[in-house]
């Protein structure tokens, strides 16, 4: 059953230096309050899972937390590079941050086969793609049936996994809204999982505009549940506030630079008590 | 030859035309979705466009920054998750054309979105595949669409993200279950298609005003050009309008304000 804690405490207690992480949401509802309470805590050797890893991996990989990112788009969305990666690529700044890089496909049908508990997810993906040469993680198996050449990557399972969505009912059942990504398999794929939401409501099935089919994980499937009001900005929360996208554009030339990062990080994470942006 | 236009919206115009009405086209972000957005509003109001985040026949009404704004599931008909999206729609064989951007393209249209340089030590990170590896293959057939210049178009791509036709141009020769791969590449100075045999690029229209030479001088390798070369239609007075009001209204939504 999820318990009710605060965001400094369920990543206290479920973010372990040297252990594998998966903050998802796909553009939308990136949980950056909990990625910056990662950086206030110092947390270090992390293996970073996630499709995009957008400007939240940016800023941890540029903290110092990651050892290891795992990704299969890696740039600032409509704007350009990751400085930050890419610096910690290119140059080892601060460390040098070893990559393991995908298709989309073949992550999300890794989160998928990792939700399923299988240990490894099979696509018709990578034909012709010089990514297998440099990932030793793509192989390619033969259909046991038709003989087709398909292939083949290890299933995603976090230690723990990090999302963020609109609301969460005093039971700890969550209501994802909007674009939905890999959020429900991070979660379900995980050992451990923090879910921060925008606000609690007495009970979800309450609330005006539920259906039977809306995106829902139940409470028992989740460890901790802590609310970061506007946890996902500069990333967005459907229903709740629009993608800040000039600072999209603005995070350009401040990750560009060492110093101007730093200064970056320091001001609205380190000495921000909650959330920056 | 009095309509007064840029050779960006020459390449946009030039993109959408080939978008036919009806067609299921999975949109990549950038100049794909401006073109395929700009086909929507005018010649095709039937395309149905899907985005990789998930959003099925979307119809925004600025372009998205990202590939997941907002705005995508807001006009979307519905989202599904990622997995879905790829597994059942791409992959399950219901997506006509897929429509990419790139950063480098060879003779045999294969796609580099990884890097510049050596794997281990490049010169210059690139965002990575995204959706693009398994999009070139599950897709009925694809169009490319991106800026001419010799950085661009290379005689040999630096790495292959996406398969075109393979360094060989034999990539695509029996493999089962995969698409017909790119069919066109549209760009700010021409046209160009695959040859039917070979799979090289061959030159098969002209933008009004450009040269074979100037196609020639913006790309790394010795172009072949179609024996009877064709100039690419103008854009109309319509098709401007429209796509300038798209672009202000884009513009005005992401300034922040």
């Amino acid at each position: 059953m999820a318990e009710f804690l605060s965001l400094h405490d369920a990543v206290a207690r479920y973010v372990e230096d040297g252990a594998t992480v998966a903050m998802e949401g796909f553009t939308h509802l990136i949980p950056f309050a909990a990625g910056h309470e990662v950086i206030r805590q110092g947390k270090r050797d992390l293996t970073l899972i996630r499709m995009t890893p957008d400007l939240v991996y940016d800023q941890l990989i540029g903290a110092g937390c990651a050892k290891k990112v795992i990704f299969s788009w890696g740039g600032n969305p409509g704007v350009g590079s990751l400085h930050r990666l890419r610096d910690a690529v290119e140059k080892g700044w601060p460390r040098k941050v070893e990559i393991l890089e995908h298709s989309h496909a073949a992550m999300a049908c890794a989160f998928e086969a990792g939700a399923a508990g299988l240990p490894l997810a099979v696509l018709r993906g990578y034909v012709g793609s010089e990514l297998p040469s440099v990932n030793d993680q793509i192989k390619f198996i033969d259909c046991p049936f038709t003989g087709e050449r398909l292939a083949a990557v290890p299933s995603v399972r976090p230690d723990v996994s990090i999302v963020h969505a609109q609301k969460a009912d005093r039971a700890g059942n969550v209501l994802v809204e909007g674009i939905v990504g890999v959020q429900k398999e991070a979660v379900l794929a995980a050992k451990q999982s923090i879910v921060t939401v925008e606000e609690i409501v007495d009970d979800l099935r309450a609330e005006p505009g539920y259906h039977p089919n809306a995106c829902i994980i139940p409470g028992w499937a989740i460890s901790a549940i802590a609310v970061a009001e506007k946890g996902s900005l500069p990333s967005y929360a459907h229903g709740y506030y629009p993608r800040n996208n000039a600072f999209y554009k603005e995070w350009d030339a401040i990750a560009r630079d060492r110093d101007a990062f730093t200064a970056w990080i320091e001001e609205n994470v380190m000495n921000a008590g909650g959330n920056a942006r | 030859m009095s309509l007064d236009y840029t050779s960006a919206e020459m390449m946009t115009v030039t993109a959408a035309r080939a978008l036919e009405n009806g067609t299921t086209c999975f949109v990549g972000i950038g100049l794909p979705s401006e073109a395929a957005n700009l086909a929507r509003l005018t010649h095709a109001p039937d395309v149905v466009l899907i985005y990789e985040s998930g959003t099925l026949q979307t119809k925004p009404d600025v372009l998205p920054l990202s590939i997941g704004d907002g705005e995508l599931a807001e006009t979307a008909l519905t989202t599904v998750a990622v997995p879905e999206m790829f597994r059942y729609w791409l992959q399950g064989g219901k997506i006509d054309v897929g429509f990419l951007g790139t950063a480098q393209i060879d003779r045999y249209c294969n796609l580099n979105t990884t890097l510049i340089g050596d794997y281990r030590e490049p010169k210059v990170r690139l965002p990575g595949g995204g959706g693009a590896p398994e999009i070139a293959t599950n897709a009925g057939e694809v169009f490319i669409t991106l800026k001419h210049s010799k950085r661009a178009f290379v005689d040999e791509v630096d790495f292959v993200t996406t398969l075109g036709f393979g360094r060989d141009g034999k990539g695509r020769d029996g493999v089962p279950n995969i698409g017909k791969g790119p069919t066109r590449v549209i760009t700010d100075l021409c046209v160009m298609k695959p040859d039917p045999e070979t799979k090289e690029l061959v030159v098969v229209s002209l933008h009004p005003g450009v040269t074979a030479e100037q196609v020639q001088e913006a790309t790394g390798w010795e172009l072949r050009f179609a024996e009877t070369l064709e100039s690419t239609p103008e854009p109309s007075e319509t098709e401007l309008e429209i796509l300038r009001d798209l672009k202000a209204r884009t513009a005005r939504a992401h300034s922040g304000q």
